[in-house]
């Protein structure tokens, strides 16, 4: 088990910057999920932790070596990290225990012991009697139980994860999902697990790293991903956020604070020390709204009403704010149509902190 | 500055060391010392051997002939094999893997043997023509021992490799381009003439530019057909300067091969130019257009390649198998005068014939098996290679295949003439320096396949083995190799059936005790022996076709593409 630190580490793929400045600490122990929208350098941040790249500044440790910088970089086959890729990776030439024993046989273990090892990585991953299968012959999810065996049958410090369940059905996935929580349960590693499905990472991780354009957006816990997040990016990518724009009016108050929105008065959760400013926006989820509220609130247009079973996609314009329009889910009964002026109220919120204050 | 981290590269770096040696020993040096003996023979700056070579007529006679049959043997070659991969490739014909296998088997067989069976069809003493009472009296002259003739052969030896570039990128062409141009009203022969034709110009001009070199390079051909007739082309007019004046001449043999280098290079620039004028980029990449229906034309047009491949193909090997048959020159092939003598001598008797089958076998086999164990890590280095200068590497690796063979002799003679220094060792008058040569020039057949292996292989595979703890060698040994193993060895096959009865680079670098087979056959035709090189050629191309076969059964573990036969 291992910590891993990356400090501002930047990778540049010629004047192009895939990783930019990104600073995240690991806790022994920790599962830490990346996830972030397609082509923003999550499989680059990937590969720089597993030594396929090198960085271009900045510095990762793992434990307590430094494994990376700009004077040089540890081969991965010394670095002691478990991969479990994507397609798998299974190399088709070998059987089942071959691909699980690979790693045994490079380190010269004892035949036996290896063996053994084998067998018992195999029955972790309820995969006994398949060992002398050929990759070809198995299932996309049995085949990602043997890439599973295969990394952690070398016992690493780190474990790296980059899409494993992206192949598979959504049944498949589910299953998967518990039996990788599970083994991080079972076995304390330190896990990087990379995806771009919210609902896998919240479920899995301790915390999560969004990433944007190749810069960390927000390193935090999921519930505080959910409720206080800590940019745009971050608030309209978690659970489709919708974002408002919005006056402060008071002070932090006990981690509220009066804003004004769309021309109604409402108070929102914020960070401490907030103070009244122009041009804020704050975040709100389907939640968090009242339809057809009996008293105060905003009118505006229903434009589309998309069912979609047990719910509906609603997109509305306020009148006060006639560029904006507001995507949310309306669950049964559906009472909103196209074309029809509805009354929406905001419960609550969450005032976006201003860029470049700390969070 | 960052503290500086222990890399433990010790492997990569002395992968890379190794194959840049072995790079350099086997391309740049050649032509390195081909050009210092041009420009500065002897070691200092001169234009002698420019002048002089510039002087003698006999150059510029060979010249103008070498482009006479060179443009004249591609036009054949681009005219019949884009004709056969377009009736192939765009309609509903049948039997369209035997077609291909059929067509493309004269690119396996020797251009020597390819003039010989021809030769053995036309001849006053042709068994063939014999059979039917229809062969011209003793003493006429062969028709194919003329320009015409030597034309012809070329257009047939190459034809295939026209076809195999061309229908390389009709099966890229995307099926809407077609569909679009049909939707629009156009018919099919106007399909052709207008979309696909100007679509396939830089399918057609590369191999256009590939079949120029060859033809320019060729020696077989022309040295069966055009040196009875006198009629000789650069790379025979090198072999008679070098067989009458020895080592003597090997400057002016070395300027007329970088002659023939020059019109090489000349070809591929002008394909360079032409392509380079117009955007002909296929964007989409999709299923490849539905085959034009013939119809009634079907049966004919069918009927019509199969006439083409009997022509080109059956029927000369037919003349060779039946010569070979014939106890000695001018004798009627009748079921009694019908001997199998012929093989028994060149296989038991004539000792530079067994000498040469022994030669050429391990020859052979020897730079097949060392191409595809260089070739692992070359193409390991020029496919994933991170650093940019090793893609260097590839280009000059397919150097010394580009150029004819005749350079590429001529550059070895230069670099060993004299015994190595330092060691002392004489490669020179021996077979190491065939041995040498056929390294170098073939090196590429075995590096092409596998880097497209490579290109196949997902790199996480090797990637998972890195994280695994395995080192670069042991990763070579245990993942790499035994995934691109199908492909290389492929390859290594191309090598074996090339070099087993290659001519043109053994025929300058020969010497007695080091004959292959392709200069016995040589020998024997020049002495009026055809029926023993009628024989030897019958043997390696049995062997040949077998060997097809067999690579056959490694197919399903190929890129496509790999295999030429294979559809
Ligand atoms: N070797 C490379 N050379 C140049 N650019 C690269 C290279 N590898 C990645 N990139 C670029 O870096 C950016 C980030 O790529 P990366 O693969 O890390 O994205 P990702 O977050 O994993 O995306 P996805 O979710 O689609 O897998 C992309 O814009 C990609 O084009
Ligand atoms: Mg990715």
């Amino acid at each position: 088990m291992a910590r891993l630190s990356l400090d501002n580490v930047t990778k540049s793929f010629a004047d192009f910057d895939a990783v930019k400045d990104v600073s995240i600490d690991v806790g022994d122990g920790e599962f830490l999920a990346v996830l972030g929208p397609s082509g923003c350098g999550k499989t680059t941040l990937l590969r720089l932790v597993a030594g396929f790249e090198k960085v271009t500044s900045g510095e990762i440790r793992i434990g307590s070596d430094v494994v990376s910088n700009s004077g040089g970089s540890v081969a991965p086959e010394k670095r002691r990290v478990g991969i479990v890729f994507q397609n798998y990776a299974l190399w088709p030439h070998m059987t089942v225990a071959e691909n699980i024993g690979y790693s045994l046989k490079v380190a010269k273990l004892d035949k036996a012991v290896a063996r053994q090892k084998v067998e018992d990585a195999l029955a972790l991953v309820n995969l006994q009697g398949l060992g002398e299968r050929k990759p070809a012959n198995l299932s996309g999810g049995q085949r990602q139980r043997v890439a599973l065996a295969r990394c952690l049958v070398a016992a690493p410090s780190l474990v790296l994860f980059d899409e494993p369940l992206a192949n598979l059905d959504v049944h498949l996935r589910a299953s998967m999902e518990d039996e990788f929580a599970a083994f991080h349960k079972r076995t304390g590693t330190t896990i990087v697990y990379i995806t771009h499905d919210q609902a896998e990472a919240m479920a899995l991780a301790d915390r999560i790293a969004v990433m944007d354009h190749g810069r960390l957006a927000q390193l935090a816990t999921p519930r505080e991903l959910y409720h206080e997040p800590a940019n745009e990016m971050v608030a309209s990518f978690i659970s489709q956020g919708i974002l408002l724009p919005a006056d402060v009016l008071t002070a932090e108050e006990a981690g509220h604070c009066k804003v004004k929105v769309l021309g109604t008065e409402l108070v929102v959760r914020c960070h401490p020390g907030e103070r009244p400013r122009a041009g804020a926006k704050i975040c709100c989820r389907s939640a968090d709204l009242d339809v057809s509220p009996d008293g105060p609130g905003f009118d505006g247009l229903v434009k589309r009403v998309i069912y979609h079973g047990g719910a509906a996609r609603i997109e509305f314009t306020p009148a006060a704010g006639p560029d904006l329009t507001l995507h949310f889910e309306q669950p049964d009964p559906v009472v909103l149509e196209s074309g029809a002026r509805a009354r929406l109220r905001i419960r609550s919120g969450w005032l976006i902190p201003a860029a470049g204050s700390a969070s | 500055m960052a503290t500086r981290i222990k890399e433990s590269r010790g492997q990569e770096m002395a992968l890379t060391a190794v194959v840049a040696v072995v790079i350099v020993l086997l391309s740049l040096l050649p032509m390195l010392r081909l050009v210092k003996e041009i420009v500065a023979p002897g070691g200092t700056l001169s234009t002698v051997a420019i002048a002089a070579g510039l002087r003698s007529p006999a150059t510029w006679i060979a010249t103008w002939h070498t482009l006479v049959v060179g443009i004249g043997g591609t036009l054949l070659a681009v005219l019949s094999g884009t004709v056969v991969a377009v009736l192939v490739s765009l309609t509903d014909i049948r039997g369209r893997s035997a077609l291909v296998l059929c067509y493309v088997m004269p690119l396996m067989i020797a251009p020597q043997v390819t003039a010989l069976a021809w030769l053995q069809l036309f001849g006053p003493a042709s068994p063939f023509l014999k059979l039917f009472g229809a062969a011209p009296p003793l003493g006429t002259e062969n028709p194919l021992y003329s320009t015409s003739g030597i034309i012809l052969l070329l257009g047939v030896q190459y034809g295939p490799l026209v076809f195999l570039l061309v229908r390389a990128g009709l099966r890229k062409l995307p099926r809407e381009l077609v569909e679009a141009a049909r939707a629009g009203g156009a018919g099919w022969f106007t399909v052709l003439v207008t979309i696909v034709l100007p679509l396939m110009t830089p399918s057609i001009m590369a191999a256009a530019a590939l079949a120029f070199v060859s033809c320019v390079g060729n020696f077989g051909i022309p040295a069966f057909l055009g040196i009875p007739a006198n009629y000789l082309v650069l790379p025979t007019l090198i072999y008679q300067r070098l067989a009458g004046g020895g080592p003597a001449v090997l400057g002016e043999a070395a300027f007329l091969s970088a002659l023939i280098g020059v019109i090489a290079m000349a070809g591929i620039l002008a394909q360079e130019l032409m392509s380079r004028r117009r955007d002909y980029r296929i964007s989409s990449t999709s299923l490849p257009a539905e085959p034009y229906e013939l119809g009634r034309w079907r049966v004919a047009v069918q009927a019509g390649m199969w006439l083409l491949i009997v022509l080109v193909l059956f029927l000369p090997l037919f003349g060779l198998v039946l010569t070979s048959l014939v106890p000695g020159y001018g004798i009627a092939l009748t079921a009694k005068t019908a001997t199998l003598d012929n093989y028994r001598f060149v296989l038991f008797e004539h000792d530079a014939a067994k000498r040469a089958f022994f030669n050429s076998f391990w020859l052979s086999i020897a730079a097949a098996f060392f191409a595809v164990i260089v070739a692992v890590p070359v193409g390991y280095l020029i496919a994933w290679g991170k650093q940019r200068w090793v893609r260097l590497l590839n280009l000059s690796v397919e150097l010394p295949y580009a150029l004819p063979g005749v350079v590429l002799a001529i550059a070895s003679l230069l670099l060993f003439l004299r015994p190595i220094p330092l060691t002392g060792i004489q490669l020179y008058n021996t077979v190491w320096i065939i041995f040498y040569a056929y390294l170098a020039r073939f090196l590429v057949l075995a590096l092409r396949p596998t880097i497209s292996g490579y290109h196949q292989i997902d790199r996480a595979l090797e990637e998972a083995a890195q994280v695994a703890g395995a080192g670069l060698f042991t990763r070579m040994r245990t993942i790499i190799f035994p995934l691109v193993a199908p492909a290389a060895m492929a390859g290594g096959l191309l090598i074996f059936m090339t070099a087993l009865s290659e001519l043109t680079v053994s025929a300058l670098l020969w010497s007695s005790g080091s004959e292959t087979i392709g200069v016995v056959m040589f020998s024997f035709e020049q002495g009026g022996d055809s029926n023993y090189a009628t024989a030897m050629s019958v043997i390696t191309v049995a062997v040949t076709f077998v060997l097809m076969l067999v690579t056959n059964l490694l197919a399903p573990y190929l890129p496509s593409g790999v295999l030429p036969w294979r559809d």
